[in-house]
């Protein structure tokens, strides 16, 4: 059993450890990092990385593969922690509090963290099971509850109407696109505040990639979306702020549109205009 | 290299070209004014066209940059800077063309004074554009935006020669009806060097944008 279900049950929303509450700077970031050392065994892979997210806002993660954007998005919601070499130094905060901390239980903060990957996964279950699995894990039963909740998430995930005859068809049966949008809602139906997207449309033809980038558009006016992507036109259109990480270290950090028209460091221009390595 | 590489240079150079084509329309314009060539005139004109195709033809070539190669960053400034620049170039181009006309069809300044010319310093605001054409092509080519800043300066020595121009067509008393036409040819010509200048200031600016991201525009002339 991993020590991470031995911890004792504490709700992620009690106060655990306030950044305003040392000396740091107080601040108003959904999503804050300070100082943040990424290890896999001896290996460093994130580098002194500060980074303030802001609510209700489309954050890119871009970079080189390897780069460690991936790994930066995960520690959002302790997802490397099954590595087992992982360690990391420094303070992750989500609403000012420190999701490291030792009374934090896991399974609360990814209710309030979902994540979607690069690869659409649904579960080999019906859609409506799909989207309703978080809950019944919740221990919710009541058909009524359930019902409102799926609809609401598919709604919007925007599948709502390409779906609703068919709730209790197979997950797998449906397009690449519209199975991703499946994961979304999945994702959605716990009632998160933070969605992490790894490479989300990597795998989705342009249609569905455009549907998903809309998605996250909407998305945006309630949920603080972080987002890995490789595919720089995709960052410029989806996102407010862009991070360029380059062998473990924040690069830059700015607003998307200064990012893609006057990049403050070379190193980013290099890489957002294909002239890397 | 990369393709978008090649592309980039490949707009560049035709730019480069363009400049250079304007730029000796221009030089030709003074020539034939000058010396009054016919021949030079009509030569001028058949170029025009030769201006004309390749701006259509660069626009083109950075429609279909943009369209299949996303740039970015200083990359996307160059195209932008590029679709601008051939406008301004087109129009000098327009400009020489037109003052050649006036020796090709008007024979405007055979009955000139040369006292009146030298009373609007004619030469002075031909020669000052021209430089400022050059300045504009020297500060693109290079990259040099200590040059291209200089398109600005000699852009106020031209607005003040144009004014005094204004103000010594306008106070020329003459009797006779073709000295009146000769004095409103040269008022024209003398608004389209003003013009010239004015292009050349245009594509100083999108060069500055280019390589520094600084939009100058309708900025004040002293904090460019």
């Amino acid at each position: 059993m991993s020590t991470l279900t031995m911890e004792k049950k504490t709700h992620f929303a009690e106060p655990i450890k306030n950044m305003s509450d040392s000396k740091k700077k107080p601040s108003i970031a959904k999503i804050s990092t300070n100082n943040v050392n990424v290890f896999y065994g001896d290996n460093k892979v994130i580098k002194d990385v500060s980074i303030e997210i802001q609510e209700k806002s489309v954050t890119a993660f871009i970079g080189p593969s390897g780069c460690g954007k991936s790994t930066f998005l995960r520690l959002f919601n302790r997802m490397n922690d099954y590595i087992e070499t992982f360690r990391k130094e420094g303070d992750i905060c989500i609403d000012g509090k420190d999701i490291y901390g030792k009374k934090v239980m896991v399974e609360e903060l990814r209710k309030m963290v979902g994540m979607v990957f690069q690869k659409p996964n649904p579960f080999p279950k019906s859609i409506y099971e799909n989207v309703a699995f978080g809950l019944r894990i919740q221990g919710i039963k009541k058909r009524a509850v359930l019902d409102e909740a799926v609809e609401h998430s598919l709604r919007q995930a925007a599948l709502w109407e390409e779906v609703k005859d068919q709730l209790n068809k197979s997950a797998l049966a449906l397009s690449g696109g519209q199975q991703q949008r499946v994961c979304i809602a999945r994702a959605l139906a716990v009632g998160p505040s933070v969605l992490l997207m790894d490479e989300p449309a990597s795998a989705l033809d342009p249609i569905a990639t455009s549907k998903v980038e809309e998605l996250i558009h909407q998305l945006k006016e309630k949920y603080t979306i972080v987002i890995v992507t490789h595919n720089m036109q995709q960052a410029g259109r989806v996102s407010d702020k862009t991070a360029f990480f380059y062998l473990g270290n924040l690069v830059e950090f700015d607003k998307t549109k200064k990012i893609f028209t006057n990049p403050k460091q070379e190193l980013t221009e290099r890489y957002i205009t294909g002239r890397f390595g | 290299m990369t393709n978008l590489d090649r592309e980039l240079k490949q707009l560049k150079e035709d730019i480069i070209g363009m400049m250079h084509l304007v730029q000796s329309q221009l030089k030709k314009a003074n020539k034939a004014f000058t010396k009054q060539s016919v021949s030079m005139a009509k030569e001028i004109h058949s170029v025009e066209n030769r201006v004309n195709a390749t701006e259509l033809s660069i626009s083109k070539n950075c429609e279909n940059l943009i369209a299949l190669y996303n740039p970015v960053a200083g990359d996307l400034r160059l195209v932008l800077a590029a679709l601008k620049i051939v406008i301004y170039l087109e129009r000098i181009g327009d400009h020489a063309d037109k003052i050649a006309r006036y020796v090709r069809k008007e024979k405007i300044s055979s009955e000139i004074d040369a006292k009146l010319l030298e009373a609007i310093s004619f030469d002075a605001i031909f020669d000052t554009a021209l430089e400022m054409v050059n300045d504009a092509i020297d500060g693109f080519i290079n990259e040099n935006t200590e040059v291209a800043r200089l398109v600005f300066v000699k852009d106020e020595i031209v607005n003040k020669f144009y004014k005094k121009a204004v103000i010594a067509l306008a106070g020329k008393k003459t009797d006779h009806s073709e000295d009146a036409i000769n004095i409103l040819y040269l008022f024209s010509i003398v608004n389209k060097l003003e013009r010239v200048g004015d292009l050349a200031k245009n594509i100083a600016e999108e060069t500055i944008f280019y390589v520094e991201a600084k939009i100058l525009k309708h900025a004040n002339l002293k904090k460019k």
